[in-house]
This record gives structure tokens, sequence and C-alpha cells, in this order.
């Protein structure tokens, strides 16, 4: 479990970016933490691995405080993924990036590979396994910089703008990945500005706003509560929008995907064909 | 790329997308002379810009031709202040002082940043990060601009903030546009054409509406979800023929589907 106990921070000197946070992430959860730009979303995760103290209040993984335990003690259990893939790839090659941690953990070469083989395939990285992460394109190497991190099972997978620079069939790859990791028991946390990727994927959602929770629940009643929305420089999805233009068809409360409203809106046409009768039908 | 051909009028707003890696980047490096003239490689074909000869021009002096907006803007700050920052690229062009004062003001109004030019660029949010970054490209008074991505790093908001601007340089001033973007959600109704790569090739090149096909699903490039919602019905056998790209217009086709 994630525990963040009244916490306050704020970089010396600096002024406060996050104030009076209390959050619990339970173990397998799937977390969207969301807000506008300079929220204090990015500041907050970097607590989850001990990068950052907090000023005030405490974080606690698993029930130990992050101040009791050093960066490379809690990366065991929290990896961390950072929103710039260039602050984190420095290796020659991509098998080497994947392999640094294991080696600084001490796994022998044989468990290494079969390690690293595995996630370049799951992340469609294989044909890049001996090429530079420097070659790559901004979106490649964010799926290397995931891999490097996913290579040693953290229990704990906080991925800080994962979808950035991914096309349309990436994020899809990656919604499905993060599914499977999420039935493996992992605990997902997501810092993303992308409102259509979490309406496909519909995890809590936390909306920070000027360093404060201003919301916390499921996605498909934070992404249809305009106000809210607004308030963390959101928008809604465009799914929700469409809905909000017809109240007269009486949408149920909740539908923020284009699936969603497909199942809703046939039905309504099919029985709209139905009661108008043949007549109208022509 | 290979045997990729397009050509784009005066004031046109093109959006430009395709999965990664189907040279849409590529494509815009060769529009302001960064390849051949920093990137090397084999170039073939024949690229003109305002009646240039890309290649035989350097980057420098394609500027005041084509402007470019990067992904980050971080990448293209880095003054001590918004206003210097804007002047920059004047400065290096050797524009005098009235005149270039001028433009910097000019450029700082057109992008609303007039009350930022004491700011320092690290002080600012994304959003206006990313219109300090236009402005000072603007400044140096191009006819068309090549931005690419310029909102990816942005929340919502401040990313429709950013394409508003955008829409707003080309609608009102005449900036030949073209936009690289996944986000069609939030370009789509500002877009007089869309072009879609894939593989190196230009597949689909049209209005949004015409573009927004099977085909582009195909491909794979994240059509409007209002468009997606469409094809989806479309699937499950009801009559629909056109391809709405807004919220508006799939609510009148659905109302219209409804009353049939």
């Amino acid at each position: 479990m994630i525990a963040v106990d009244n916490v306050s921070f704020h970089y010396a000197g600096g002024p406060q970016v996050l104030s009076k946070v209390s959050l619990k992430i339970n173990d397998g959860e799937f977390i969207a933490i969301m807000g506008e730009n300079g929220a204090g979303k990015t500041t907050l995760v970097k607590m989850f691995n001990g990068l950052l103290k907090p000023t005030e209040g405490s974080v606690a993984i698993d029930g130990v405080d992050t101040r009791e335990k050093s960066v490379a003690q809690l990366s065991r259990d929290v990896g961390l993924i950072f929103q710039n893939p260039d602050h984190q790839l420095f290796a020659e090659t991509v098998a080497e990036e994947l392999g640094f941690s294991l080696r600084n953990f001490g796994f022998n070469e044989e468990v290494i590979e079969r390690r690293v083989t595995s996630l370049l395939g799951s992340l469609d990285l294989e044909q890049y396994r001996t090429s530079s992460p420097f070659v790559l394109s901004g979106g490649e190497r964010k799926r290397v910089a995931l891999a490097a991190i996913l290579v040693w099972d953290p229990k704990h997978v906080i991925m800080d703008e994962p979808t950035i620079g991914q096309d349309y069939m990436q994020k899809d790859r990656l919604r499905q990945f993060i599914m499977q990791l999420v039935s493996q028991g992992k605990t997902i946390v997501i810092v993303t500005h992308d409102v259509e990727f979490v309406a496909e994927c519909k995890p809590r959602i936390v909306l920070l706003s000027r360093g404060e929770i201003v919301g916390d629940g499921p996605a498909d009643r934070i992404l249809t509560d305009s106000q809210l929305v607004e308030k963390a420089s959101l928008v809604l999805p465009q799914i929700s929008t469409l809905m909000n233009t017809l109240p007269d068809l009486e949408p149920p409360k909740g539908i923020i995907d284009a699936y969603s409203a497909r199942d809703f809106l046939a039905a309504k046409l099919r029985s709209s064909v139905k009661t108008q009768g043949p007549s109208a039908r022509r | 790329m290979e045997n990729v051909n397009i050509s784009i009028e005066k004031g046109e707003f093109v959006v430009l997308t395709g999965p990664s890696g189907c040279g849409k980047t590529t494509l815009c490096r060769c529009l302001n002379g960064l390849i051949p003239n920093f990137y090397s490689g084999d170039l073939r074909g024949e690229l003109q810009v305002d009646g240039i000869n890309t290649v035989e021009k350097t980057t420098a002096e394609l500027a005041t031709h084509i402007g470019f907006v990067f992904q980050n803007p971080e990448n293209q700050l880095f003054s001590l202040s918004v206003e210097r920052d804007v002047a920059f690229g004047l400065e290096n062009l050797g524009v005098p002082r009235e005149e270039a004062i001028k433009r910097v003001e000019w450029a700082m109004e057109a992008t609303g940043i007039l009350d930022l030019r004491d700011k320092a660029p690290y002080e600012l949010s994304g959003g206006q990060q990313q219109r300090a970054a236009i402005a000072g490209v603007l400044a140096m008074r191009p006819s068309i601009l090549v931005l690419d991505e310029p909102t990816s790093f942005l929340d919502p908001k401040s990313a429709g903030e950013i394409i508003r601007v955008i829409a707003k340089l080309n609608m009102e001033m005449g900036f030949t546009t073209l936009l690289v973007e996944h986000r069609l959600d939030v370009v789509s109704r500002y877009a007089s054409r869309v072009i879609v790569m894939d593989k190196g090739k230009v597949a689909l090149d049209g209005t949004p509406a015409q573009t927004y096909g099977d085909n582009a699903r195909l491909i794979g490039i994240g059509l409007p979800r209002v468009t997606m919602l469409f094809h989806l019905l479309r699937g499950d056998g009801f009559a629909i023929k056109t391809n709405p790209i807004t919220v508006e217009e799939a609510s009148t086709e659905l109302r219209r589907l409804m009353h049939q």
C-alpha cells in the first residue's frame, strides 16, 4: 500500500507545491493522477520512491516511512518511470539498458537474459535489442524506459505521462499492457493529461489542482463532472460532451468512451425505428 | 520517405498525422532545410518553400519563410525573459532595433503574452512557454508555420488554448499552417485538410470528413472519438454515410437518425 498522510511540500525557498495531501493507494489498484501543468502531480509521485521527502506529513510504502529507507531500497518495490526518458537512459544498447538494474541487484546472466527478452517482446522492442537508445524515436525511448523498470518486477509501478509521443496503436497496446500488469496484481499509478486514454482505461482518478486533491473517484464519475474537470484544467472526453448534448435521449450517467456510447445509441436507434412503425422507416 | 508528393497552398490549415515512424517529422525537417543541412542521408526529389529550393538555402535563410515550433517548448526557450527570447531570432538576423521592437510587440500580442514579457521562461506554465516559443517564431515574419506536436506536453486546457492561437493566426492573419498531431479530437474542427502518412508514404489526403474513413482506422490513427462512434454504429448496420468530426456534427446527425 502507498499511504500519503497529510503531506505538504515545497522546494527549498520555493512556494508550496503540495498542501496537506492525503491519499491511500491499495495494492493492485490502478490510479490515474490528473490535473493542470504544475499542479504537483510529478512532485507527488517522486515521493513514492523517496526521491523527494515531504516537508510535512509522511509517505509510507507497505507500512514503512520513506524517510527510513534509501531510494535504492525503495526502488526494489517502487518503479518510477520518468516523463522524459532521456533523464533515465544512458546505456550503449537497449539490452544493456534493461540489464543494468538486474546486474546491480545481483541476478545471474541467465535470468537477466530471460527477463530482458521477455520485456523486449511485450513492449515491441525486440528489433532494437542492439540499438543505442538514443537513435530511437521519442515514443520508442519511452517504451525502453518503461521496460528498464519493469524488468526487475517492482510491486508498485509509477508512470509519469506514459502516453506522450505514443501513437494510437501504441497507446492501445500500452493500455492492454497496463491491464495485464493490473491483472497480475501490480499497483499501477499513471500521471497523465490524456483524458481519452483514461476514458478507455477507466481507472480510479485522483484530481490535483494547485497542490491539493480536488477530486477522487471512479473515471465515469470524475470525467462526467464538468465543474471538477474545468477546475483541474482538463476537458471532458468527447463522448461525455456528446452525451450532454442529448439530454432528451436520457443517456445513463457515466458514458465516457465510444464503445459504451455505441451500445446505448444502437439500442436507442433500434427502438426508435420500431416505435415509429414501417411508414417512418421509409 | 518514399515518393512523397504534396503541394500546400497559401493559407491552408493542414494537419499531418500518422503512426510513429511514418515520416511526419522527417517531412517537416525537409521543409526548413534541417534535412539535408543538419541530418545527413540520401535525399532525392525537389522541395520548394515559397518558391525557394530548400536544399540550396541554409536553415537560417529559410527561417524568415518557414517558422518551426517543436514539441517541447523547453527545448526552444533559453533567455532570461520572454521578451528577449522572442527577440533572439531577430537579433541574429540583424533586424534594425526599431523594426525588431515593433515585431516583438506584434508577436507577443498575437500570441497573448504581452503581460508575460518580463518573466523568465521557467516561471511560465507549459502553455505560456509554448506561446512564447510560437511568438519567437512569428517575430521572424515567416509566411508558413510548421508545428510538430506542439501540445503533447500540455494539459488539455492549455492544449486547447494553443490550438486556438494557431487557428487564429491561420484564419485572421493568413499563416499557412502545417500541424503535426496525434490528437485529432482537438484539431480536426480547424483543419481544412488532413494528410495521413504511413510507412513513409502519403496514404490519405483530403478534408477531415473524407480522410476519416475505414482506411484511416486501418492505418491506426486515433480518430476523434465521435468519428469512431459513427464507425462503430455503421458497423452495426445503421445507414450512416457521413463522418462527423465534431461533437456538434455528431449530435445533429444522431438526431437526424433518430427521427428518420
